[in-house]
């Protein structure tokens, strides 16, 4: 699957490449009504605060069923651009439409069908995690927030500490709540920032397995701010590099990794970081 | 996920309502959660009360026999003491169920649900009221046997009292914890120091008069001052005074929006200034 959101914002390529018919299930044909083009589209996207530029007219659009990376260091705007996206910050400038809504205007009308996990917020340590989960699965109006709750603990293997104190439990547990959190109302967008950045080799890779499996049967779109460029390349169909707050470029991985010659995405991202520092120095 | 599971979800998927009792009511089961799970919480909710009303009942068995002031109402300083932290504990109930989202760092989760800052609002003051009623509750019964005092002899005044108290704490809750989420934790002394500002001019045992002139009109501008010169008037001349309790509604009606407007505005500078993700120890 390459597709890429190019700089006017228009989806391009191939859609069946892993062999998932995205079509299949309801929730993708409800996308498809419900978001003809995108399922994110932002344009002009800024946020100043006071002189510090964070973020500096973004433009990018998601495609349904794709997973896209927000790539960059320390500082980039990753997590300024998902907080405007989720409504968590107003932005300076720009607009922002999430399944075909407003968010600045009517994100009620669609906080519903989309979830996001981060590693700067936390759930409720005293609780355990079927508390914290039926009290989120509440929150988001599930029809029947027991039986889900057991459904998502079971998927995510979360049976033997469901009922233990959520601060007791490792990094990795607490990351697969959160996981388990954040697909709890089976969101048709996904907002993860550094999803496994705390998680040992094994348990990521577990993750990682479990949201490609996730997006293949739902037919979801995820948006995904990561420094973990393995991931983003076995994850991503699309690239957004970002640097001081503005898209520097973008691209499916391959594209990117052919253009700047280079073996990896990691060596792609280390080129378009020290760029300026070269340039100083010539 | 079935075909059928997926057929439920979608159904649901249409817009939540601007309010909805299930989220207010998930937020209250998220408190209640905390508090079952933690008997020191119970215990320290349980605690102060009784160890206030334990004090005042000893001091007032003394002025009984040595003030003419409180031996014309037998129960004066405990009715007092017991309506004061009435006040305390609703205003405390607010701020500390507010400040454990804080201190969970879980305000940028709850505010990307479809939970509005107001049912927020009402479900920390649900919990309010039930945190309230968990400390006072015991604290009065306990009287009863200790100093042959019980402060339900106030009669249909006390619902009106007690009313009225916890409104004006939900008030002030709301306004501290709109400080907590524009400042973050460095306001979170605010939760317990707030309220005593303001206990000098409540009048909680004491008439408003004998305050200095200047400052009565501010003492007036408070519900708590109505409140208990209100119940002055029940234990010593056996009056119901409802222009006091007017008085007292409509200040807390004022104060109520107030500290609603506030809490609003400072969410909203909140989610300028991105806070929402950042707030935590």
């Amino acid at each position: 699957m390459k597709c890429s959101a190019n700089q006017a914002g228009l989806p391009i390529g191939d859609k069946s490449a892993l062999g998932i018919d995205r079509h299949s299930t309801h929730i993708a044909a409800m996308l498809a009504t419900s978001a003809s083009t995108a399922v994110i589209r932002v344009t002009a996207l800024a946020k100043r605060f006071g002189d510090v530029i964070a973020v500096d007219g973004v433009n990018f659009i998601v495609p349904p069923g794709e997973t896209v990376a927000l790539l960059g260091g320390n500082g980039a705007g990753k997590t300024t651009t998902l907080s405007m996206l989720l409504g968590l910050l107003l932005p300076s400038e720009g607009s922002i439409e999430v399944l075909g809504e407003d968010m600045l205007r009517h994100r009620y009308r669609v906080l519903h069908r989309i979830n996001f996990s981060s590693p700067y917020v936390e759930m409720p340590r005293r609780l355990t995690p079927r508390e914290n989960l039926s009290v989120y699965g509440q929150l988001y109006g599930l029809a029947r927030v027991r039986a889900r709750v057991e459904e998502i603990a079971e998927e995510l293997q979360l049976g033997p500490f469901m009922n233990r104190p959520t601060g007791s439990l490792s990094a990795g547990q607490r990351s697969r709540i959160a996981l388990a959190k954040a697909l709890l109302n089976r969101p048709e967008l996904l907002l993860l920032d550094e999803l496994t950045a705390s998680l040992d080799p094994d348990t990521a890779d577990w993750v990682r397995s479990y949201l490609e499996r996730y997006r293949a049967r739902t037919g979801a779109t995820i948006l995904l701010a990561s420094h973990n460029m393995g991931e983003v390349e076995r994850l991503c169909s699309d690239v957004l590099m970002m640097k001081s707050g503005r898209i520097v470029d973008r691209g499916s991985p391959a594209e990117l990794i052919a253009r700047y010659g280079r073996h990896n995405l990691e060596e792609v991202f280390l080129d378009i970081a020290r760029r300026p520092d070269e340039v100083a120095a010539q | 996920m079935t075909a059928s599971s997926i057929d439920r979800e979608v159904r649901l998927r249409r817009e939540p309502s601007a309010f909805s009792l299930r989220r207010m009511t998930a937020m209250v089961l998220r408190y209640l959660y905390l508090l079952r799970g933690s008997w020191p919480r119970i215990a320290e909710l349980i605690y102060w009360p009784t160890v206030q009303m334990i004090l005042w009942g000893l001091i007032s068995q003394f002025f009984v026999t040595h003030s003419s002031y409180v031996a014309q109402a037998a129960g004066i300083l405990i009715a007092g003491v017991l309506l004061w932290d009435v006040l305390f504990r609703s205003q405390l109930g607010v701020a500390v169920s507010f400040l454990e989202e804080v201190w969970a760092r879980n305000l940028g989760q709850l505010f990307v649900t479809p939970l509005r800052p107001y049912e927020l609002m009402l479900s920390l003051a649900a919990m309010s009221f039930i945190r309230t009623i968990v400390g006072i509750v015991p604290a009065a019964l306990l009287c009863i046997p200790l100093y042959h005092y019980s402060i339900f002899t106030i009669g249909l005044p006390l619902v009106a009292f007690f009313i009225n108290l916890m409104v004006f704490g939900w008030a002030m809750g709301l306004m501290v914890s709109g400080c907590i989420l524009r400042y973050g934790l460095g306001a979170e002394s605010l939760a317990w120091l707030a309220i005593f500002a303001l206990a000098p001019i409540s009048g909680v045992y004491y008439p408003i008069s004998i305050l200095p002139g200047w400052l009565q009109p501010i003492a007036w501008a408070l519900p708590a001052s109505h409140v208990f010169e209100g119940m002055r008037a029940v234990m010593f001349e056996h009056v119901f005074r409802t222009d006091l309790l007017m008085q007292a509604l409509l200040l807390n009606a004022f104060y109520l929006v107030i500290g609603g407007v506030v809490f609003l505005a400072f969410f909203r500078a909140v989610r300028r200034r991105g806070l929402l993700l950042q707030m935590g120890e």
